[in-house]
């Protein structure tokens, strides 16, 4: 309750109750308190690969689920990356020592001709949030910076945005040039931004079209799925 | 009430507005990525075809080609030193079409947002979005405009920088936000957290309303939200021409001529004043809304399943007025920290 307002003390709390309240702390985007969090499960022995995705990633799966029922908006969302993030920072360093597997790695920017980079800026926040690495290619993209990027970064997704109903076919361009060069099959494809529909997605050859930062974390996680499973059966 | 717009409104009932001007550009031959703006300075004929198009379709007000020229989107183009020169030129070239139609036409400096996300959460401080709407404003006057029209916006710090701008600019506002996640705007802001705003703005809007967004149907659910609200200020509904399609490697909206015609009714019958469409609204839109809007006597107040009937489903199930929040369901709040 609001009127209730003892302070707690996080270190206080045994671990159940800590990463609940550290949910909670994403959720009202309290970036010192998730550091502070994040420190205090590291001290008591945790694995920073559980820290990830116990505390943190569960958290921000919280958050996404309320941003895509309509809940939450980007002012909310955005706090809660930018918290998540603070804990990736602690993170990150001991993981890559662990040698902690990623479970995939995506290559985003917005299309050519198209300045908009919000909406692709929280897909990207909410994939490493879910635990993906996240390449950014920033806006006003021509099809060689996608392909450059997805070879070099020996990519698994390939995330376009495109605001403008003027810049969306774009999209299809690029997705042409991998068709064309045989690399469509190397990659997931994925496809966002305000005036696109599933319908479009489809028309250009994407894999899926995703409606929000939420979606596209889930379509992500599922296409990763099946492809390790037709890798594995192949 | 010097001005035009003042005057138009103090006369009429209703005051017919333009459509798409990125789907008209680009059915001319824009490609995508280049910045429209250029052709203000380029392809002159062309924007003159634009405005001339609504005008002679009967539009009373139309929008200058002056959507993204501020010093944020033209500098993907490097040309962010030009955002006053382009944005006079766009206000110009519409003073001259406006001038020669025969009646009164009002130009309409558009203005549409910066594309950045504003301090503290993203990089973009108040002082510089004024700046650049200032800058962007500036140039508008200088061209000609009747009235600055800010549109698209989703983010309330954003609107009012916009404002303040016109305000140092001593012009005219009308302004419109976009309402187009779960009935909200993108930023979360719902129709009658807008209205309110809009009353409180440093310079108070001669109009306000929504744009683009959806599809013609969510557009009315938020007008039906600012007029249930009982203000005084008139109300601007510019609604898309229906979804957009993609058909044969072009963007088509699916909403027909007399889809939009029922819409304009129905916008006027919700309590809009200056009604017209966004994208996918083209000259033959224009048209039938024009005549629907002579010929159809004024009707009551319509239900949303009245809407959703005439001119389609809506896109969420929430209406974006914040009356259904506490229906939301709770999250079980554990502690809060002091």
């Amino acid at each position: 309750m609001a009127d209730e307002d003892d302070d707690i003390i996080l270190s206080e709390l045994d671990d159940e109750e800590l990463v609940q309240q550290m949910h909670d702390d994403l959720y009202d985007g309290l970036k010192e308190e998730i550091e502070e969090g994040v420190n205090i499960l590291l001290e008591r022995g945790w694995q920073p690969y559980d820290v990830l995705t116990k505390a943190l990633v569960g958290g921000m799966k919280i958050v996404g689920d309320d941003f895509r029922d309509g809940i939450l908006f980007v002012p909310e969302v955005l706090l809660a990356a930018n918290a998540m993030k603070a804990g990736m920072f602690i993170l990150k360093p001991l993981l890559a020592e662990t040698g902690a597997r990623t479970i995939g790695r995506m290559v985003i920017g917005t299309v050519k001709g198209d300045i908009h980079d919000i909406g692709k800026n929280l897909v990207g926040m909410m994939m490493e949030g879910a635990g993906f690495e996240v390449v950014d290619l920033g806006i006003n993209n021509p099809v060689e910076d996608y392909l450059e990027a997805l070879e070099r970064e020996q990519a698994d997704i390939l995330g376009m945005s495109a605001l403008l109903t003027t810049t969306m076919p774009y999209m299809k361009v690029v997705i042409d040039s991998l068709v064309e060069k045989g690399l469509r099959e190397n990659y997931i494809v994925l496809v966002g931004g305000a005036p696109l529909n599933e319908e479009f997605g489809r028309a250009i050859g994407a894999d899926a079209y995703c409606r929000d930062a939420a979606v596209a974390v889930e379509t992500a996680k599922t296409l990763m799925a099946r492809k390790h499973n037709q890798l594995a059966a192949g | 009430m010097s001005d035009a717009l003042s005057r138009m409104l103090a006369e009429r009932d209703w005051i017919l507005a333009d459509g798409a001007t990125g789907t008209n550009l680009f059915n001319m031959g824009l490609s995508s990525g280049d910045a429209p703006e250029f052709w203000n300075e380029t392809e002159q004929d062309k924007i003159r075809a634009l405005y001339s198009g609504a005008v002679d379709a009967g539009s009373d007000l139309f929008l200058t080609n002056s959507f993204g020229s501020n010093a944020s989107r033209l500098k993907l183009h490097n040309a962010a030193h030009r955002a006053r020169e382009l944005s006079r030129m766009a206000a110009e070239i519409g003073r001259d079409i406006a001038d020669k139609a025969g009646r009164p036409v009002i130009v309409a400096g558009s203005q549409g947002p910066t594309g950045e996300i504003m301090a503290p959460m993203g990089s973009l401080t108040h002082e510089i979005a004024v700046e650049m709407f200032h800058e962007q404003a500036e140039g508008l006057k200088e061209g000609g405009a009747d009235v600055l029209w800010v549109e698209t916006i989703s983010a309330p710090e954003e609107m009012k920088a916009a404002a303040e701008a016109a305000k140092l600019a001593d012009m005219p506002l009308c302004a419109t936000m976009s309402f187009d996640t779960a009935g909200r705007t993108m930023m979360g802001v719902t129709s009658e957290a807008w209205a309110k705003l809009a009353e409180k703005l440093t310079k108070v809007p001669l109009a306000y309303g929504a744009n683009c967004g959806v599809g013609a149907s969510d557009l009315l659910r938020t007008v039906l939200g600012f007029s249930s609200l009982g203000g005084d200020l008139p109300i601007i509904a510019k609604g898309n021409a229906g979804i957009p399609k993609y058909v044969d490697g072009h963007i088509h909206y699916d909403g027909t001529p007399d889809l939009m015609a029922d819409y304009a009714v129905l916008a006027r019958d919700s309590g809009a004043t200056i009604i017209g469409g966004c994208c996918g609204t083209m000259p033959e839109h224009l048209e039938k809304m024009r005549a629907a809007l002579e010929t159809r006597p004024k009707g009551p107040r319509p239900s949303l399943e009245e809407i959703a009937e005439r001119l389609g489903g809506f896109s969420s199930a929430s209406d974006g007025t914040g009356a259904d929040a506490a229906a939301a369901p709770e999250r079980k709040r554990r502690r809060r920290r002091g």
